[in-house]
């Protein structure tokens, strides 16, 4: 491996200056040496790479991943899980703590750790839960497991539900500057409930969730926000009314972030068509007026960030009744394409899309990467902004194959990956 | 597609009354007539589906629907297997699909299925290569009662263009009312659900009802009262408080009854809860209530669906 790799010809784009035009860039020792016009020397042991022109930007940096690992590694492992990544552009992934056993425990932490290391493809990173084994009562060891390198704390896909101990993770989270991640959806609301409330769940015979549930969790978790004056992420946003909320909570000056996934921007309840179990999702798909309050939640910035929200399932969790199939799909692969979409139909431009894959999560979570400075880690994308393709899950690096969007036209492919430096995907031909 | 003496139903299966047209029903209708002929006569047996095998798949306690289906199949000639897969397979883990696979292989020409979920019939429906009945999926449909229901109805009134329906009570979880849903609306006839909000389902006039919340409005003018059987385990705390005071203000009984056309007819799709959804004195009442017509020509409706679905088989290639 060379260590210095030089990128020319290249359409630099840093979500964090602004930067938008032609040049090189100088990777050295891991990390981004020099960047500038096309003038930039080359020498002896440098790896030159001819971008024709294609975008360089900082890797993605997904902020919700499920790797599976450990306790499910039939479904993923963190080895395809990076390999997927690598292949989608990203750069730096962070996990849901809720494998088996769950990320509750400093061991756990460290595990994660090692494992990213010994793998060597992209940054695994990890949240620990916020409460022990999800269970909404007892608050984890927040100090300690921030200091072993927890980025966050969150009961990956449940809500913490009692009032009294989201008010108190929240002040001791605090204490420790750490973040909260809540999965916002009142739990009562959505128990038992298989898709979004409305005609379709009726036609269906399917039980309807409120949308109504997702800005209540939110609601009460403002109030405490305030309370306590801690930092507080909302996942996966896809209702007007939460985004609304978040826009106020914003305005007023708190400490609130949140970030949506590509689903809920593609994507409304009528997917779910004739039980299409790949279309379960948690929260659901929801109605098409809440799909575009989503597209606009991006475009004036209230929603910070796009995760892929990757949840891998096997064939088997989805070829089951409605009621019965797990919710969630897989998401590495088709993140950076299906949020290209929103700038080739002039939703976004490309650095406000930019800004929401890498630098915001990046700032969200306190990470060094998502910019294109020097001195920044060599984390970067080289992608083709408008090579037209279809989207085909059996070409896909992850286990599992669980995705709505198999055979989606799509225009956006990722041609190089490189993590502090190091190549780790390109592209054939 | 022109009238329905020439029509053919171009459907493989019968997974709902959705989707169906108005031919479609005319036709399944004008055979069922026929059958109920055949069925009233000493000899009831014909030997239309003789050589095929058909597959009674219940994930579902059932003894009506089941045995409906059971002596329709054996009146025309057919070889009616049943299968309780509620106490068997799936309890060892096995998927639906397992399941489907596995009957598969024995070349079934029709499955009747049962299953609690809503889509379970439509998933097992793509796995195999011979038709299939959806004899009620969850709350979804279950399109034979409907059909049963527009022929009891069409007997009576000669007609179902025009007629005020009201079906009552636990519209949420009732396959059945979504099907009568569809027959109703599709064939022209005027449809009202009436229930307590806790049982109506989100957005449920988009199918084409009209919703009432008391029964007295809800009933004004109506040709027939369709009650709906209130399940027991949603009788108490969250859907309604108490039987009492469900039956109070929602159990048909003679007193909200005259609300109702003086010839209103009564329906029920069985097993009846008395004294719950509906007062015995309105039940038994010979005149009015069709409670027991309807079981008979469930048998001549299910006939129909078996020939339009099976009489043709094996005449193409295996569908793969």
């Amino acid at each position: 491996m060379t260590a210095r790799t030089l990128f020319r010809n290249a359409r630099l784009l840093d979500p964090a200056t602004g930067r938008d035009g032609k040049g090189s860039l100088l990777v050295s020792e891991g990390r981004i040496a020099e960047l500038g016009s096309d003038t930039i020397a080359s020498g002896k042991d440098v790896r030159v790479i001819d971008c024709h022109g294609h975008c360089l930007a900082p890797g993605l940096v997904d902020m919700r991943v499920e790797l599976r690992e450990p306790g499910r590694e039939h479904e993923e492992t963190m080895e395809t899980g990076s390999a997927a990544a690598a292949a989608g552009g990203v750069t730096t992934m962070v996990a849901l703590p809720n494998t088996e056993p769950a990320i509750d425990d400093v061991a756990l932490v460290e595990f994660v750790a090692r494992r990213s290391r010994e793998i060597n493809g992209v940054n695994i990173r990890t949240y620990a839960a916020a409460t022990r084994g999800f269970k909404g009562k007892e608050i984890t060891e927040i100090g300690l497991l921030s200091s072993a390198g927890a980025l966050a704390f969150t009961d990956a896909t449940a809500a913490i539900a009692d009032a009294l101990v989201m008010r108190r993770a929240l002040a001791y989270a605090r204490t420790f500057d750490a973040l909260l991640i809540q999965h916002p959806e009142e739990p009562s609301l959505a128990s038992d409930g298989d898709m979004t409330e409305g005609e379709t769940a009726t036609r269906l015979g399917l039980s309807g969730i409120t949308p109504a549930a997702e800005v209540m969790m939110i609601e009460r978790d403002l109030r405490l926000v305030e309370i306590t004056g801690a930092r507080y992420h909302v996942a996966h946003v896809s209702t007007s009314e939460a985004i609304e909320a978040i826009r106020r909570a914003k305005a007023r000056g708190l400490a609130v972030t949140c970030d949506t996934a590509p689903a809920y921007f593609a994507l409304n309840e009528t997917s779910v068509g004739e039980y299409r179990t790949f279309a379960k999702l948690s929260p659901p798909l929801r109605s098409e007026f809440d799909r575009r309050e989503v597209v606009a939640g991006l475009k004036d910035g209230t929603i910070d960030a796009i995760a892929s929200d990757h949840s891998p399932h096997p064939q088997d969790s989805k070829r089951l009744p409605f009621h019965s199939a797990e919710a969630g799909i897989i998401g590495l692969e088709t993140l950076l394409p299906l949020a290209l979409e929103l700038v080739h139909n002039r939703h976004l431009t490309l650095l406000q899309a930019l800004r929401a894959l890498s630098l915001r999560p990046a700032e969200i979570l306190r990470l060094p990467s998502g910019r294109l400075v020097e001195g920044a880690p060599a984390d970067l994308v080289l992608f083709d902004l408008d090579r037209p393709s279809k989207i085909a899950v059996d070409t896909f690096r992850s286990k599992s194959k669980n995705s709505p969007f198999d055979g989606r036209p799509v225009q956006g492919r990722v041609l190089k990956t490189m993590v502090e430096g190091r190549m780790v995907f390109e592209a054939e031909g | 597609m022109t009238i329905a003496a020439d029509h053919d139903f171009a459907h493989r299966h019968l997974l709902g009354i959705e989707g169906l047209s108005p031919d479609d029903i005319t036709l399944l209708l004008d055979k069922s007539e026929g059958y109920v002929d055949q069925n009233r006569q000493a000899d009831k047996k014909r030997s239309l589906l003789r050589g095929r095998t058909i597959m009674n798949v219940f994930f579902e306690n059932s003894t009506r629907t089941r045995t409906s289906f059971e002596v329709a199949g054996k009146r025309l000639g057919g070889d009616v297997i049943n299968m309780q897969v509620a106490a068997s397979s799936i309890k060892k883990g096995e998927t639906l699909i397992d399941t489907a696979m596995t009957l598969n292989a024995m070349h079934p020409d029709v499955l009747i299925v049962r299953h609690p979920e809503s889509g379970a019939v439509h998933l097992l429906a793509q796995k195999v290569n011979c038709a299939v009945i959806n004899a009620g999926d969850g709350s979804h449909e279950h399109p034979t009662q409907a059909l049963l229901d527009a022929l009891t109805i069409r007997r009576r009134r000669g007609k179902l263009q025009g007629l005020v329906v009201a079906i009552c009570g636990d519209i949420s979880h009732s396959r059945v009312a979504r099907s009568n849903i569809h027959l109703l609306t599709t064939m022209g006839a005027r449809v009202r659900v009436v229930a307590p909000r806790t049982l109506v389902p989100a957005e449920v006039e988009r199918l084409g009802v009209e919703v009432f919340h008391d029964m007295a409005t809800g009933l004004a003018g109506a040709d027939i009262v369709m009650m709906l059987r209130l399940q027991t385990e949603r009788m108490h705390g969250s859907f309604v408080p108490s039987i009492r005071e469900y039956f109070h203000f929602f159990g048909l009984d003679q007193r909200k009854l005259a609300a109702a056309k003086p010839d209103a007819l009564i329906m029920h799709p069985g097993p009846m809860n008395r004294g719950v959804e509906i007062d015995s004195a309105v039940a038994d009442d010979l005149d009015r209530s069709l409670i027991r017509h309807q079981v008979e020509m469930g048998v001549a409706v299910r006939m129909a669906c078996l020939e339009v679905l099976a009489r043709d088989l094996g005449n193409g290639p295996p569908i793969p």
